[in-house]
């Protein structure tokens, strides 16, 4: 067996690795710098340069060795290299080769190119581990450049009628993937200290961001007329956000598909964008590994992989242990909509 | 209907009044006028009628998305909303058409008469036709279900600001029996109506609930004082020779009132009665039971043996129009003189006064403490020195009902809720005790905060016996307080009786099942106020 499950979490016996594991280990390889792949406490990591750089910012010190993709990189019986998963910038998919066998744990991923996150490329393998945070026929993105469109218009409507636009996004990923779909000369942009944390690492890495400006305690936010704020979702409709005198809030999200969810939020505007994969992503993926065996986490794992069955596929459900705090914030519709 | 979809995206998506009537006020300034009347058409509740049934709707849009139909159910639990969950899982459309609304109506209408055969390819080419929130609309008309939140408060003010015309002149205008179909929007809105449409009711004046003890109120001399009747709201009106009865919700309900014919020859032209529709015990002079007032409700025609055993009174409070005299600016006090023929009419005459009630407040108050024995819901305190005021207006009617009644009951089943709920246990069957046996007897599914259901969704999880399908048997441990409105005799429920407005008023954490309320206890209460 390539890949089996521990109490801590995926392991991998030829190797004597885990990947993503959710109580500490001796080595742990991370797909993503996300706080429910990426935990503290493990002895030795290895993951992609800009995920060991965002783990750092947010974990604290760690022995974490890198890995470029596409390398290979021989780990006791196993062979293991990572991939391109275009959920956020630095994003892997784990291929894991033992006696000819292939795995590949996707992490989380999107198949679409957010134009900052390296685009997603399917690896053939023999069995494909996939996520299914959006795993229902009800989830198909707006495309990006129509969403770019879409926020640009409404950041300008948010300008002509004297408001500042506060966008909701993820402070790892949405928000900069977001950001670097806007046109600077439209008006000032703005960052929530949280955001601009994780675009400060991703600078020093070489990825480019538009110019942003960081809202402090003592930043006067009435000087900035027409601009927009990216704030992490929670600072929507907080007193932070009401500080900033007449304003328009909109959230960036999966789940705005739904109605009930946009109701919920009593939000006048959401952006229908994710960086999971949506329904048609998610089947087209799988189809492009060539796998035989799906295993779904993350999600509508039984409804997924039900349904993966019809099409032919050898499909079944790996259960992960879901802690409440940390969790990656999109894959948790209660935390969204409370 | 791009134009009109962006309207409900709006409405929808604020719950502030002053944007919503900002965005309405703007869509009824622009739209064409055949859009504009089925807009206040839709918003006012005159929906077309549903197309096609739910069950094809299903395979329809599982087939042409190409999904077993088990995986759109699943979707569909999950969205809660099956005009939402039909747009969802259909592929983006081919080809765009904005066509306007009131044409798409059209379509939708032609659809009613057909046949299957002839429908399917015509839906299918809409859906192929329509995004997002265009098809989501589509799909709403199409089964009768489009609501949205907007009061007839907020749209004749919208439509006030958009025509520059009189709020309460249009809300007059809006009421009675018209639809896109039978009227134009220059006929309706604009053109003078000197020939008004006699059917039409006054708009009913509301009363806010009472939340300070009445001696706040003043003297109780200033105030007319009777009972809440449990019954249905109701205007009749009487002119040019004919009888018609409104429900407060606007409805024209005089088909289902045959036997209250006989009022017309009693009352003068040019009157309209503010009233209590009524089950009547004529041999008692007394009210039945509102559930022998129930047999009426949702149906088009009243059979035989329901108007012999349950014949209907109105219970007249107020009268706005006499004599062809619109009393509305005149004081309370004045219109009531108005109204003291009616205890001068022969008994089987089905109009009776609901009288003023005198005393101190602490009269009032034991009054009201013993409303339930007079088959009332409490007691209405209506200001003598004022005018009738259509709508919400806070100071004048209050109305000063009953604490309900309440049961302690054993939670033996939960399911899952809809939409946003779906993945919360929020649907609860309780049961009461019958000697070592628990004895389902009502559902409820609301009260409690989301804090609450969280906690209960979990123990649920834990503490499932059995599935079947989404519901879930678990033991009986929690206890809840049961509050309603009222009880009566159901021959359909194994428990012998059904709960009128059953909701969750608090989780007994501290209760064990053991303590829960007997079957007989509700026996008890069915005898007392059933
Ligand atoms: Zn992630
Ligand atoms: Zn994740």
């Amino acid at each position: 067996m390539v890949l089996t499950l521990k109490p801590q979490g995926l392991y991998c016996p030829a190797g004597d690795f885990f990947i993503d594991p959710w109580r500490p280990v001796d080595r742990a390889l991370i797909t993503h710098a996300h706080s429910d792949h990426a935990r503290p406490g493990h002895k030795r990591y290895l993951a992609t340069p800009l995920t060991k750089a965002v783990m750092r910012h947010r974990l604290g010190d760690l022995t974490c060795q890198t890995i470029n993709y596409a390398t290979k990189q021989k780990i006791g019986d196993a062979t293991v290299s990572y991939h391109p998963a275009g959920h956020v910038p630095g994003s892997a998919q784990i291929r894991v080769e033992v006696g000819g066998e292939v795995w590949v744990v996707s992490g989380d991923y999107k198949t679409t190119d957010d134009g900052l996150s390296t685009p997603f490329e399917p690896v053939r393998c023999h069995g494909f581990i996939t996520e299914c945070t959006f795993g229902l026929p009800i989830f198909r993105w707006t495309p990006e450049d129509q969403l770019r469109a879409d926020i640009t218009a409404w950041w300008q409507r948010c300008a002509a009628e004297g408001k500042i636009a506060i966008l909701g996004a993820y402070a790892l990923g949405k928000a900069q993937r977001l950001m670097a779909g806007l046109n600077p000369d439209l008006g000032p942009i703005l960052t929530h200290g949280a955001v601009e944390a994780t675009n400060q690492v991703l600078r020093e890495h070489g990825i480019t961001l538009p110019d942003t400006c960081v809202v402090t305690k003592d930043t006067d936010r009435k000087a900035y007329p027409g601009a927009l704020v990216i704030a992490p979702p929670a600072a929507l409709g907080s007193a932070w956000a009401r500080k900033f005198g007449p304003r328009a809030e909109a959230f960036a999200s999966g789940w705005m598909a739904l109605r009930g969810v946009r109701r919920r939020r009593a939000l006048s505007t959401g952006f229908i964008v994710s960086d999971h994969a949506d329904w048609p992503g998610l089947l087209e993926a799988i189809q492009a590994t060539g796998a035989e065996k799906v295993l779904a986490t993350h999600g509508y794992t039984a409804t997924f992989s039900k349904y993966l069955d019809t099409l032919g596929y050898d499909a079944g459900i790996l259960e992960t242990e879901f802690t409440g705090e940390d969790a990656d914030p999109e894959a948790d519709p209660e935390k969204i909509a409370s | 209907m791009r134009d009109f979809a962006d309207l409900f995206t709006a409405l929808d998506s604020t719950t502030s009044t002053k944007a919503k009537t900002e965005a309405l006020a703007g869509y009824l300034s622009a739209a064409a006028s055949a859009d504009r009347l089925w807009c206040v058409a839709l918003l006012s509740g005159r929906r077309p009628k549903r197309t096609v049934t739910a069950t094809r709707l299903r395979e329809w849009a599982a087939e042409r998305a190409g999904l077993p139909l088990w995986l759109f159910e699943e979707s569909y639990s999950v969205v809660g909303d099956l005009a939402e969950t039909i747009g969802l899982v259909l592929p983006p459309a081919s080809k765009y058409d904005d066509r306007p609304l009131s044409d798409w109506i059209k379509t939708i209408q032609a659809l009613q008469t057909q046949d299957d055969t002839t429908k399917k390819p015509a839906i299918l080419t809409a859906w192929d036709t329509l995004d997002g929130s265009e098809r989501f609309v589509f799909n709403k008309l199409l089964t009768g279900g489009f609501r949205v939140g907007v009061s007839q408060k907020l749209m004749t003010r919208a439509l006030a600001l958009a025509t520059a015309q009189d709020e309460a002149a249009l809300a007059h205008r809006l009421m009675g029996g018209w639809t896109p179909d039978t009227t134009t929007w220059e006929a309706l809105i604009e053109a003078p109506d000197p020939q008004a449409d006699l059917s039409r009711p006054y708009p009913f004046q509301l009363a806010y609930g009472l939340e300070h003890p009445p001696q706040e109120l003043g003297p109780p001399q200033d105030w007319l004082v009777e009972h809440k009747w449990d019954g249905i709201r109701a205007q009749l009106i009487r002119r040019g020779g004919q009888m018609f009865i409104w429900s407060r919700g606007e409805e024209l309900m005089t088909d289902r009132f045959p036997d209250l014919a006989p009022v017309l020859d009693h009352v003068p032209d040019g009157t309209v009665i503010d009233g209590e529709l009524l089950a009547w015990d004529f041999a008692a002079d007394q009210p039945l039971p509102f559930a022998a007032l129930q047999k009426r409700i949702g149906r088009k025609t009243v059979p035989k043996t329901v108007l012999r055993d349950a014949p209907v009174v109105l219970r007249a409070y107020d009268v706005l129009e006499f004599e062809g005299a619109d009393l509305r600016e005149n004081t309370l006090r004045h219109r009531r003189k108005h109204l003291n023929f009616i205890n001068t009419l022969p008994s089987d005459i089905p109009l009776r006064l609901s009288r003023g009630l005198e005393g101190t407040w602490e009269d009032h108050a034991a009054t009201r403490a013993a409303a339930r024995d007079a088959q009332a819901e409490g007691l209405m305190i209506k200001r003598l020195d004022a005018p009738y005021v259509g709508g919400r207006h806070k100071g004048d009617w209050w109305k000063w009902k009953l604490d309900p009644l309440t049961v302690d009951a054993v939670m033996i089943y939960a399911q899952a809720g809809h939409g946003r709920r779906a993945n919360l246990y929020t649907d609860y069957t309780f049961a009461c005790w019958k000697g070592n046996e628990l004895v389902p007897f009502t559902k409820a599914y609301s009260g409690l905060t989301d804090a609450e259901f969280r906690d209960i969704t979990k123990w649920v999880r834990k503490n499932t016996l059995e599935r079947f399908g989404p519901v879930r048997r678990v033991p009986p441990e929690l206890v809840f307080e049961i509050a309603f409105e009222g009880i009566q005799a159901s021959s359909r429920h194994k428990s012998g009786l059904a709960l009128r407005f059953p909701r969750m008023a608090r989780w007994r954490r501290d209760k064990p099942a053991a303590e829960a309320n007997t079957h007989a206890d509700l026996l008890e209460m069915l005898d007392q106020y059933g």
